[in-house]
């Protein structure tokens, strides 16, 4: 069986709107990824040790297993709680917060990072802890690790194929249901790629403006 | 919690952690390979093959890996490539760990002091001779504990094969998690042998790394 990408102009649609899927999903899960690892950060650095050990745990356990293994967990756990999601949101869930894990290391040394005496300043002026937090320290933590973060939301795009086993049509499910109808995986998987790749690439520049951006506004 | 499920499924997925390790033992070899064969072209005098192994980083680190192992195992028979799910694994994910291994290798290369390559010329040694016996004993040491990292990240990887229905944890767990319907029981398991994978070989890389310091 030789190869023939004459077939793909008849499913474009159907990969384009996959595309379409797998960018929505990587913007969702990257939010999640943003916000609970934020949250995630400062749990493990200032919370009481009680609330602290079970989030430690939670961070232990997704670090230490493959993503996969996860968004199997998820999916079908929430069934099994009695929380019936559909696939896609599990699968922005799993994905979010597998990079919620990762996100929440960067923060943590960005919030180190920030010079102690700012906080002390930031008090004496009568701001609370919680002010001080949120308005001195989180702000340039953030500023901080945006290149790394870059880092791990390109890998999330590359992973969230990964929800396709789940059944998220998304870019790679679309692609499988192209060869399901036509026998045809070589041309279809190399097109995915290629989008894939795309996408990639506007994520790397995008990733190089913000970093002028942020090296900036030093 | 069902600890006495737990206990009938465990056999099977000890079995199945044995073809994770193989995986990830023969794909870390395959890796180490292409990473030193990617960084050498990297690295070349060359233009043209700079350009080959610039690409292969690009193209392998730029492309999710669940697609390559697709192309490679659904998409290979149409090219004359028939391979078993097994071997379409640790080919596929050798592949893709070797353009992340590259950068590493490449990194710590260039990592060293560009006066002690200029000194070795100088004092006649060749091209070759420099890499072997200044360079590269050297950027060895700087680069076990960044390919420790890449091969954490790779064991993690070889849950993909589940995907092209290699049993190994992953895919039991899926399996079980299908027919008992208990996915935290499933997930504890497998997540527990995978740990215990990954901190043996978190081990043995710190102590790979201890011994090159101290010689």
């Amino acid at each position: 069986m030789g190869l023939d990408f004459t077939v793909i102009p008849q499913y474009l649609d159907i990969i384009l709107w996959g595309s379409v899927w797998t960018i929505l999903i990587t913007l969702g899960a990257a939010a999640v990824s943003f916000i609970g690892g934020m949250f995630l950060a400062v749990i493990a650095l200032y919370a009481p040790l009680f609330v602290r050990l079970p989030f430690r745990a939670f961070a232990f356990l997704f670090m230490g297993t493959p993503l996969l293994l996860q968004l199997f967990l998820i999916y079908f756990g929430l069934v099994q709680v009695g929380i019936d999601v559909p696939a896609i949101m599990a699968g922005i869930i799993g994905l979010g917060l597998h990079f919620a894990v990762y996100n929440s290391e960067l923060f943590q040394t960005g919030i180190l990072a920030v010079d102690k005496g700012q906080i002390e300043a930031a008090r004496t002026l009568g701001l609370s802890r919680m002010q001080a937090l949120r308005k001195v320290v989180v702000p340039q933590a953030i500023r901080d690790v945006i290149p790394p973060i870059g880092n791990n939301m390109i890998a999330l795009l590359k992973d969230s194929a990964l929800v396709s086993v789940i059944g998220v049509s998304e870019l790679t499910l679309s692609a499988q249901r192209a060869i399901g109808s036509t026998y045809r995986p070589f041309e279809f998987y190399v097109l995915v790629a290629v989008i894939y790749y795309i996408i990639n690439i506007f994520m790397e520049a995008a990733q190089r403006r913000v970093e002028r951006r942020v090296q900036a506004s030093r | 919690m069902d600890f006495e499920l737990m206990q009938k499924v465990f056999p099977f997925f000890l079995e199945a952690a044995w073809i994770t390790v193989l995986l990830s033992v023969l794909t870390t070899i395959l890796g180490l390979i292409l990473g030193a064969v990617g960084a050498s072209a990297r690295l070349s005098r060359f233009a043209l093959v700079r350009f080959l192994g610039a690409a292969y980083v690009s193209v392998f680190r730029g492309t999710p890996a669940l697609i390559q192992l697709f192309i490679l195992y659904f998409g290979g028979p149409q090219i004359g490539i028939q391979l078993d799910a097994f071997q379409a694994g640790v080919i596929g994910l050798g592949i893709n760990a070797g353009a992340y291994m590259t950068e590493t290798i490449r990194g710590a290369i260039i990592a060293i002091d560009k006066g002690q390559i200029e000194a070795a010329r100088t004092v006649g040694l060749s091209r070759f001779q420099t890499m072997r016996y200044v360079v590269l004993p050297q950027a060895m040491r700087l680069m076990i504990r960044p390919l420790g990292v890449n091969i954490n990240a790779m064991i993690k990887a070889t849950a993909l094969v589940a995907a092209i229905s290699v049993v190994e944890l992953t895919y039991t767990a899926q399996r079980f998690i299908g027919s008992t319907y208990k996915p935290f029981e499933m997930f504890l398991i497998a997540g527990v042998l995978y740990m215990i994978i990954i901190y043996i070989t978190g081990q043995a890389v710190s102590w790979l790394d201890r011994k090159a310091r101290i010689s």
